[in-house]
This record gives C-alpha cells, structure tokens and sequence, in this order.
C-alpha cells in the first residue's frame, strides 16, 4: 500500500511539474518532449488507478502519433520562436488571477464531494470482478456503446480526410507527369506520315 | 496511507489550470496554445477515470476513450490548419489572424 502511495505523489508530482514545463518553457521543442513526459505519468496514475487499457492507449496515441505530429510541425514551420514570446510577461498577472481563481474553485468542488452511496449502484455498466480491464471494456465497448464506436472511427476518418485536404497542395508552376495523358495519347498526336517526293526536301 | 479520489482529482485540476494558464501565458504561439488544450484534455480523462475506477462503473473509461479520439482528431485538424496559415502568411502569430474580419 505504501509503495503504490509512492508510486502515486512520484507520479503526479512529475506529471505537475511537466505541465508546468509545457507552457513555460522557452523552446517549443522542449515544450512537446514535456508534455510527452506529462502523458506518461499521467499513464502511469491510470495504471495506478488499474485502468491499464486506457493508460497503453494514451501511450500509443499520445506518445506515438499526436505528439510526433506536434514534434513534425514545431520542427517543419521555419519560425522565430523568441519574436512570438515577446509580452509573455505581460499576460502573466491576469493569466495567474484567472488560474488561482479556477483553481480554488476546482479544490472546493473535490473538498466537499460526497458521493451517495446509490451513485455507486446506478452504474450503466459496473466492473465485475476478477475481470480484465481489457476484456471489461471490450465487452461494454462493442456491445452497449458499439454505434458511439463506430462514430468516433467516422471523426477520425472526416478529421484525417480534412488534414489531407487542408495540406494538399497543386502548384502550378512545375511540372508534373500525368499517366493519363500519356496512356490516352493517340498515334495521330505522335507521328505524321509525310508525302515526300523524290529529289525534293519537305 | 491510503490513495482516494480526492487525490486524483487533485492532480486533475491542477493539470487543467495549468492547462488554462498557459493560454493565457503563451497568447502568441498557437503551437503552445494546442499543447495547452491537449493538458487540459488530459486532465478531463484522469477525472474521468478516476470517477470510473472509485464508482466501479465502466462507462467513465468508456468515455475516456472518446476524449482521446477526439483530441486526436483536433491536435491533426488544428496542426493542418496551422501548416497552411503558415504556407500563406509566412507566420503563426495570433494577433495576426485577422482574415476573416469584417
């Protein structure tokens, strides 16, 4: 119990502090390396919590696609990054207010939370035991929730068909190879026949 | 001693002011600002799971799932957008994204 304890504060405390690193840092690559730091802590509370399937999720789609994407565009865009952080001091006393204000608030709210205990038997769907937390959310997943699936994979579909769109780019001042108009092209186009008579030129 | 949902919602809504705060901190650079929205996207699911695990009740789990599908979808859409602003503008500046006023 004490070392999951430990587990618990080393954890959070990173996942914190990588948080704060995010915004603070000065190199928006150091920024993306952080919050890269901060999803795997926040996996390793999930694993903590013994949500593992959700915790190896966040690894493989934070980590492995979403903030390699991040990485690709901070490295691709050929930016001053100094220039955009001028007047960063001057956002900081409003940005502290508003953020100590929300989080006092949020303190309060999780201070005086009390769950009734009917809460925990209304469940839509309680973890049976001795059940892994895979095969538990599999089976809810594709069963009780499969049309909710089926929607997120048509968001992915319109968000990776509207990237494609948004990136694609035609210029028009290069030239490019158009198989088309090569397979389609008639012998007509290519080669004339020339009537020459002998002794004369064309 | 003993790790409860105080806990985790702790940690959670620290995660989201920070999130909160580094918009306001990194008004320029729109990279930082995404990266703030994808904090604070995290600490909605550390709540979400945390919620799920305490009640014994999948659906908060479930749910985390889709607020990962969706912030997936909106990291690739903004970062696309971003690309080509840039390919236009030749910066990402905020305060220069004023097209599309009136």
């Amino acid at each position: 119990m004490i070392v999951s304890a430990i587990a618990f504060y080393v954890f959070a405390a990173i996942a914190v502090a990588a948080g704060f690193m995010v915004i603070a840092a000065r190199n928006p690559v150091h920024s993306v390396l952080f919050l890269i730091l901060a999803f795997f802590s926040a996996a390793g509370l999930f694993v903590l919590m013994g949500a593992e399937f959700i915790a190896l999720i966040l690894v493989i789609v934070y980590v492995g696609a979403v903030a390699v994407l991040f990485l690709f565009v901070v490295m691709m865009l050929d930016i001053d990054f100094s220039e955009l952080r001028q007047g960063f001091l001057q956002y900081l006393p409003i940005g502290a207010l508003v953020g100590l204000i929300l989080l006092i608030e949020l303190l309060l709210v999780a201070g005086a939370w009390v769950i009734t205990p009917e809460a925990t038997a209304a469940g839509a769907s309680p973890i049976a035991e001795h059940v892994a937390n895979t095969r538990a959310l599999g089976q809810v997943l594709y069963t009780q929730y499969v049309y909710l699936f089926q929607s997120a994979g048509l968001i992915l579909l319109v968000a990776m068909i509207g990237a494609i769109v948004l990136t694609l780019r035609h210029r028009v001042d290069i030239k490019r190879q158009v198989i088309a108009h090569q397979v389609g092209r008639k012998r007509h186009e290519g080669v004339e026949l020339k009537d020459v008579k002998p002794g004369q030129g064309i | 001693m003993q790790i409860g949902l105080g806990h985790y919602l702790t940690v959670a809504a620290i995660l989201f002011t920070i999130g909160v705060f580094g918009i306001f901190l990194n008004r320029k650079n729109v990279i930082v600002i995404l990266m703030s929205i994808e904090l604070m996207l995290l600490a909605v699911n550390v709540n979400l799971v945390a919620f799920s695990v305490f009640l014994h009740d999948l659906t908060g789990q479930v749910f985390a799932l889709f607020v990962l599908t969706v912030a997936a979808a909106e990291a690739a859409i903004g970062l696309a957008i971003l690309v080509t602003y840039f390919r236009n503008r030749g910066t990402i500046a905020v305060e220069d994204v004023n097209l599309m006023k009136g």
